[in-house]
């Protein structure tokens, strides 16, 4: 098998390298990928879009439709890893921590006996004392990271970035706040519910951008027709704008679910 | 774009894409295959592809290192080959 | 020699691209281990948005986003075609870059699902514990 394999890898690679011999050479400024259709964009972006990222304008304007699509495809990932690994079914175990004495009890019963208080706190099977220097660094770049993620959202007409890289730093952060405590912080500050609604909801404000430009008597996902709301300038801009929101909140949320989905084998109580 | 450093990069690319399918432990591939991708995120913004470069830093170097890891933790860290 | 030598200048990195998909269609057939296979795949992708991005690369230009005053008076400046890098590829490669993180954890949460029921992630310790199951 390995033998085959690895005969089956040359010969593919083989056949490969004899094809570059009719690419065009390496950054070739008249090769054909770069004289036909991508010249008319480079020249006729700013003028039509007022947006100066022109990764942005294709992504968001021109080829809107595919990234709706696009956000739809994240969108079911998280669905599916939701379906694939969710359990509901109740804990057969308990683990509870003595505070005064640090003593770890291991209860196995279907019923909680002994009620989380200030004498016993709940805790993870494989508990380890926290770090408190973790925890406080963690605590204080949490918000900054949250910060920097929006400024991406934002400008992602203006700069590198957009709607996925700020959705998946903002999940991201999501993610440090469960390694840096415990996933039963992160559960409380974030449930299940709300990651549901949000990812959903992020999907709907794209394709209920696209659709309103048609209740407006326009194309589906033609931005001037909001001239009417915000103005005629930059309203391509703030189209754009709109609609890298909707893809920002769908990725944060997927990101979350993929995670704690993976992480506590779908029974959200515990993990790293 | 000066080639030298677009050769440096490309051949460690190769040498982490090695050794992350060659070692035999999955906790050894994540992190290498971390730094596979953010080698990656170098060379596409050496290329001038900044924002495919921002998405790699962000997407592959960060938050697919963590599912790995998350998932090598729920799973074993043992492999034959 | 004297004609070997440009060839290589302008070709070398699409054989050390076809190289790094090679390294990935190995691991994806050869390898047993489930994850292994799944890196293979994740090598093999990038391998090719990798290709896709050089293909939009052009000496001697710049990064697209457009230079200048941004008041909105973007007509009046001429925007010359060759001095920005091919943006197409970049928007082609974002997409797929993102999708492949979304199967990424899809197939993760697969592999999580197969260990719970079969505790094992190598490919011929799962084709046992299937052949076995059957009699």
């Amino acid at each position: 098998m390995k033998l085959f394999g690895f005969i089956i890898v040359c010969l593919t690679g083989g056949l490969l390298l004899y094809g570059t011999g009719e690419l065009p050479d390496w950054g070739d400024p008249h090769s054909p990928a770069s004289i036909h259709l991508s010249n008319d964009y480079i020249e006729h972006a700013m003028e039509q879009t007022e947006v100066p990222n022109l990764v942005t304008a294709v992504l968001a304007d021109y080829r809107g439709y595919d990234t709706m699509f696009e956000t739809a495809v994240v969108f079911c990932a998280g669905l599916a890893c939701f379906l694939l690994l969710r359990d509901f079914r109740p804990k057969k175990e308990y683990y509870y921590r003595h505070v005064p004495t640090g003593v770890v009890l291991h209860v196995k019963n279907n019923e909680r006996q002994i009620a989380p208080g200030k004498e016993f706190e709940d805790v993870d099977k494989d508990w380890v004392p926290s770090d408190t220097i973790i925890k406080t660094v963690c605590r204080i770049l949490i918000p900054f990271i949250q910060i920097y993620a929006l400024y991406v959202v934002a400008h992602g007409d203006f700069s590198p970035g957009g709607g996925f890289q700020g959705g998946v730093i903002f999940g991201s952060s999501f993610i440090l706040l469960a390694i840096s405590y415990n996933l039963k912080t992160l559960m409380k500050r974030v449930s299940e519910k709300f990651l549901g609604i949000f990812s959903a909801a992020g999907v709907l404000v794209y394709v209920g951008i696209g659709a309103f430009s048609m209740v407006l008597g326009g194309h589906f996902l033609d931005y001037s027709q909001y001239i009417p709301f915000f103005g005629e300038h930059h309203i391509r801009a703030l189209g754009m704008l709109g609609v890298e929101i909707g893809v920002g909140m769908a990725v944060t949320a997927v990101m979350a679910i993929i995670y704690i989905n993976i992480v506590s084998e779908g029974r959200h109580d515990e993990g790293l | 774009m000066s080639w030298p450093i677009d050769l440096i990069v490309l051949t460690f690319v190769i040498f982490c894409a090695i050794a992350a399918i060659s070692v035999r432990d999955l906790l050894g591939t994540a992190i290498l295959f971390g730094a596979y991708s953010f080698m990656m995120c170098l060379l596409w913004a050496v290329m001038g592809a900044v924002d495919v470069a921002f998405t790699e830093a962000s997407v592959g170097a960060g938050v697919s290192t963590v599912f790995f890891v998350a998932a090598v933790f729920r799973t074993s860290r043992r492999t034959k080959d | 020699m004297t004609d070997f030598l440009p060839l290589i200048v302008a070709k070398y990195n699409y054989w050390l691209y076809i190289i790094l998909m090679m390294i990935g269609l190995y691991a994806m057939i050869v390898k047993n281990n489930l994850i292994k296979k799944l890196v293979g795949m994740n090598i093999f992708q990038t391998a090719i948005i990798l290709f896709y991005v050089s293909i939009g690369y052009k000496r001697g230009a710049t990064i697209p986003i457009i230079q200048g005053d941004h008041s909105g008076h973007g007509a009046e400046a001429i925007i010359k075609a060759a001095d920005y890098i091919n943006p197409l590829p970049h928007v082609l490669m974002l997409t797929a870059i993102v999708v492949s993180v979304a199967t990424f954890g899809v197939a993760m949460a697969l592999c999580v699902r197969i260990y719970q029921r079969y505790n094992t992630l190598e490919e011929d310790e799962l084709r046992m514990r299937l052949s076995e199951k059957k009699i």
